[in-house]
C-alpha cells in the first residue's frame, strides 16, 4: 500500500490557484495543519488568527459574506468544542460558505483528551445546514476540496495529515454522499469511516476467506446521511450491520446508521464499533486503536458476535493482511 | 434619488420621535427595550442621517411576512441589509451588535424614510419580519447578532474582506459596553489592530447597565478608553446624546487603526420617569399604578 504525504498541504495549494477566492486561516496550528506551503506560496492569502479561534469563526463568516471561501486551518477539537456557538450563530445559521478542516480526528493525537475530536460528528450532525466529511485516505484528501465546494453551505472536513494511505484507486474520487462499496456480500454489512476502513479492510479480507460473504462499504459523509447504498446494503444482509468508527458511537456512524435501520423499517441487527462513551488519552495511533477498541481483531469480535460464527482468527492472522507499518508513529 | 441632508436640529427630531415611538410600543404592548432607546436614539439618529454612508434602500417600505431561515433552498430571502442599500465598494456598512435594540433600528428607519411608519405595528407580532430581537431578515440588520460578541468579529472579517478587495467604504458597528464582557470582543479588537483595520468605526453605546444592574457592580469593563487604546484602537470618548459630537468623533483620523467612539449615555435619557428604576432599565415594563403618569408624558414629548 502506498503512503501519501502531506497530501492536503499540496491539494490546498492547486486548488487556490484555480479559485482566487480561497483564503487560508489559521489558529496558530498551520505548521501542524499541513498548511505552511500554503503560507510560503500564497503569502497574501494566509491570515493567521493567533489563538482565537471565537474571532477566527466570526471572522471567516464576514469574509464569506464580501465572497471570499474561507478554509479555517486548526485542530478539528477547536473547531467544534470551543467555538460552537459561533460556528451555529455566525456560520451555520445564514449557511455561509465556511470550511473547517479539521485535524486530529478521533484519537490521531498523543496530545489527549484536549487535542482529540472525539464526538465532533454527534455535535454536528444536528446542527442545520453543515455538511460533514470525514476522510479516509490519500485519494478523498484530493477530492474533498472539489466536493465541499459544491456544497450550497458551510462545511466541515475531517481531515487527516501526514502519512495518509492510499487505500482507494486515485482516479476514483470521493462521491458526494454516497458511499464506496468496497466488497460486495450479502451475510453482513460492514460500514466504516476514516482510520478504521484500513482495519476494517484487513478484517474483511480474513473473514471472506473464511467463507463469510461481506458487503463493505466506507463512508465519507456523514451528513446529509441519505445514500440509498446504504439502505440497500442493509437490506440484502442476512445477519445483520457492524459499524466502526474513530467517534464516539453515541451520534455517529453507528448513530446514523441506526436511524436508517429504523426509518427504513430494517429489521436487522447492528454492532457499533468505536470509542464505547469514554474520553480517551494520549498515546500512539496502534495503540489507542487497540485500547478502545478502533482494530480489526475487535471487529471480528463483533463479528462473531452478530453472526454467532466462531472464525478462529488470532492477531498473527492479521499481521499477514497488514497493509501497512502501524509502529513507525 | 439625493440623500436627504439634516440639519441638527432635525436629527435631534428623529432621536426624539424614535425614543416616543418605543415609549408607545411600551405602554401599547405592556414592555419593550426602552431603556435601550433611550440610551441610543441620538447615537442610532446620528448614525442613520449624519454619519453612515448608505445608498437608498431596497427592502419593503411594508413588513413582510417571516421569510424563512436560511438554508440551502432558501438563500435569496429579502435580507435586513435591503434597508442599508446596494452593496456598492463606496459605500458604508452597519452592522448592529447588540439585537435587543432591534425597535429603535426599526423605528430610526422609519423616521429616515427607509421603512414606513406602518411597517412598525408589525413589530413583534407573531409571523413577521419585524422580531423583539433581530436576525438576517430583520429591517435594518445584516447579521445574526443575538448572541452578544460575534458581531464585532463578524464585521471585521468583512472590514478585512473589503480591504482585499480595495473597496473604499466603512465598516460600521454598534456593540453595548455590557457586551465587551465577552472576550470574543477583545480578540476582535486584537486582529483588527493586527490587520491595521482603520475602515472600522465600532460605536458603543455605554450606557453603564445591564440586566442586573450596574456595570461596574456586574463587572466592570473601565477603563474602557485605556483598555481599547491598550488592544490598538483610536479612541473617541463623547456624549452619546451629543449628535454634534458624534458627527465629529467619526471624522477623527484613524490611520492604520480602528475607531472606537464610546458614546456615554444614559438608560433614562429623555425620559426622566425612569431615573428611579435605574439601574434595572434592560426591559421596561410599565404597570397600571404608571400608566397614567407614562401616558401624561408620552402627549407632552
Amino acid at each position: 500500500m502506498k503512503i501519501e504525504v502531506n497530501t492536503h498541504e499540496k491539494n490546498m495549494i492547486k486548488w487556490a490557484s484555480e479559485h482566487p477566492e480561497a483564503v487560508v486561516l489559521s489558529g496558530d496550528l498551520g505548521s501542524s495543519c499541513e498548511i505552511k506551503g500554503f503560507l510560503n506560496t500564497y503569502p497574501d492569502r494566509y491570515f493567521s488568527l493567533g489563538i482565537a479561534e471565537q474571532n477566527m469563526v466570526s471572522w471567516a463568516a464576514g469574509l464569506a459574506r464580501e465572497g471570499f471561501r474561507p478554509y479555517l486551518h486548526t485542530f478539528g477539537v477547536f473547531l467544534y468544542r470551543r467555538v460552537l456557538d459561533q460556528l451555529e450563530m455566525s456560520v451555520a445559521y445564514p449557511n455561509l460558505p465556511v470550511t473547517f478542516v479539521g485535524f486530529l480526528p478521533g484519537i490521531m493525537t498523543p496530545g489527549g483528551v484536549t487535542h482529540q475530536a472525539t464526538n465532533d460528528i454527534a455535535v454536528l450532525r444536528n446542527i442545520p445546514n453543515m455538511t460533514i466529511f470525514d476522510i479516509g485516505d490519500a485519494t478523498e484528501i484530493e477530492s474533498v476540496l472539489q466536493v465541499a465546494h459544491d456544497v450550497n453551505g458551510p462545511v466541515f472536513i475531517r481531515m487527516l495529515r501526514k502519512e495518509v494511505p492510499r487505500l482507494f484507486p486515485a482516479n476514483e474520487p470521493m462521491v458526494f454522499n454516497r458511499g464506496r462499496v468496497l466488497t460486495e456480500g450479502t451475510d453482513i454489512a460492514i460500514f466504516s469511516s476514516s482510520i478504521c476502513t484500513e482495519e476494517a479492510m484487513r478484517a474483511t479480507k480474513v473473514l471472506t476467506e473464511k467463507g463469510l460473504s461481506i458487503q463493505h462499504v466506507h463512508i465519507s459523509t456523514l451528513k446529509p446521511f441519505t445514500d440509498p447504498t446504504v439502505v440497500e446494503t442493509l437490506k440484502k444482509v442476512k445477519y445483520g450491520a457492524v459499524t466502526m468508527e474513530n467517534h464516539v458511537t453515541i451520534g455517529g456512524l453507528g448513530s446514523a446508521v441506526a436511524d436508517v435501520i429504523a426509518e427504513e423499517g430494517i429489521g436487522t441487527k447492528l454492532i457499533k464499533v468505536g470509542i464505547q462513551d469514554t474520553y480517551t488519552h494520549g498515546a500512539s495511533k496502534m495503540y489507542l486503536m487497540k485500547k478502545y477498541g478502533l482494530d480489526a481483531l475487535t471487529l471480528i469480535q463483533a463479528v462473531k458476535n452478530l453472526t454467532g460464527k466462531y472464525f478462529g482468527i488470532r492477531e498473527e492472522d492479521l499481521e499477514a493482511v497488514r497493509f501497512e507499518d502501524y509502529t513507525a508513529v | 434619488m439625493p440623500e436627504k441632508v439634516y440639519s441638527k436640529e432635525e436629527i435631534q427630531e428623529v432621536a426624539t420621535r424614535v425614543r416616543k415611538n418605543i415609549l408607545r410600543l411600551t405602554l401599547e404592548r405592556g414592555g419593550c427595550y426602552l431603556g435601550q432607546a433611550c440610551s441610543s436614539a441620538e447615537i442610532f439618529a446620528s448614525l442613520y442621517t449624519g454619519i453612515l454612508n448608505l445608498g437608498p434602500s431596497l427592502g419593503s417600505m411594508d413588513a413582510i411576512p417571516f421569510p424563512g431561515v436560511p438554508s440551502p433552498d432558501n438563500m435569496d430571502y429579502p435580507k435586513g441589509s435591503l434597508y442599508h442599500g446596494a452593496f456598492q465598494a463606496d459605500k458604508d456598512r452597519f452592522f448592529v451588535s447588540p439585537a435587543h435594540y432591534a425597535s429603535v433600528v426599526y423605528c430610526t428607519l422609519a423616521e429616515t424614510g427607509r421603512i414606513s411608519h406602518q411597517a412598525i405595528e408589525k413589530f413583534n407580532v407573531d409571523g413577521w419580519n419585524m422580531e423583539m430581537i433581530g436576525a438576517e431578515h430583520s429591517p435594518g440588520f445584516e447579521n445574526t447578532a443575538g448572541s452578544l460578541g460575534q458581531t464585532i468579529s463578524i464585521a471585521c472579517g468583512t472590514a478585512h474582506a473589503r480591504k482585499l478587495k480595495q473597496e473604499t467604504g466603512r465598516v460600521f458597528v454598534l456593540l453595548s459596553d455590557g457586551e465587551i464582557q465577552e472576550g470574543q470582543a477583545w480578540e476582535a479588537f486584537q486582529a483588527a489592530s493586527f490587520y491595521k483595520l482603520d475602515n472600522v468605526v465600532v460605536f458603543i453605546d455605554v450606557n453603564g447597565q445591564q440586566l442586573e444592574g450596574y456595570t461596574k457592580d456586574v463587572m466592570d469593563i473601565e477603563p474602557l478608553a485605556a483598555r481599547l487604546e491598550a488592544f490598538g484602537a483610536k479612541v473617541m470618548d463623547v456624549d452619546g446624546h451629543d449628535i454634534q459630537a458624534m458627527i465629529d468623533a467619526s471624522k477623527v483620523e484613524h490611520e492604520g487603526k480602528p475607531l472606537v467612539v464610546l458614546c456615554r449615555t444614559s438608560a433614562a435619557h429623555g425620559i426622566p420617569l425612569l431615573e428611579k428604576r435605574k439601574p434595572f432599565l434592560h426591559f421596561v415594563r410599565v404597570g397600571n399604578d404608571e400608566m397614567d403618569d407614562f401616558k401624561k408624558f408620552y402627549d407632552q414629548m
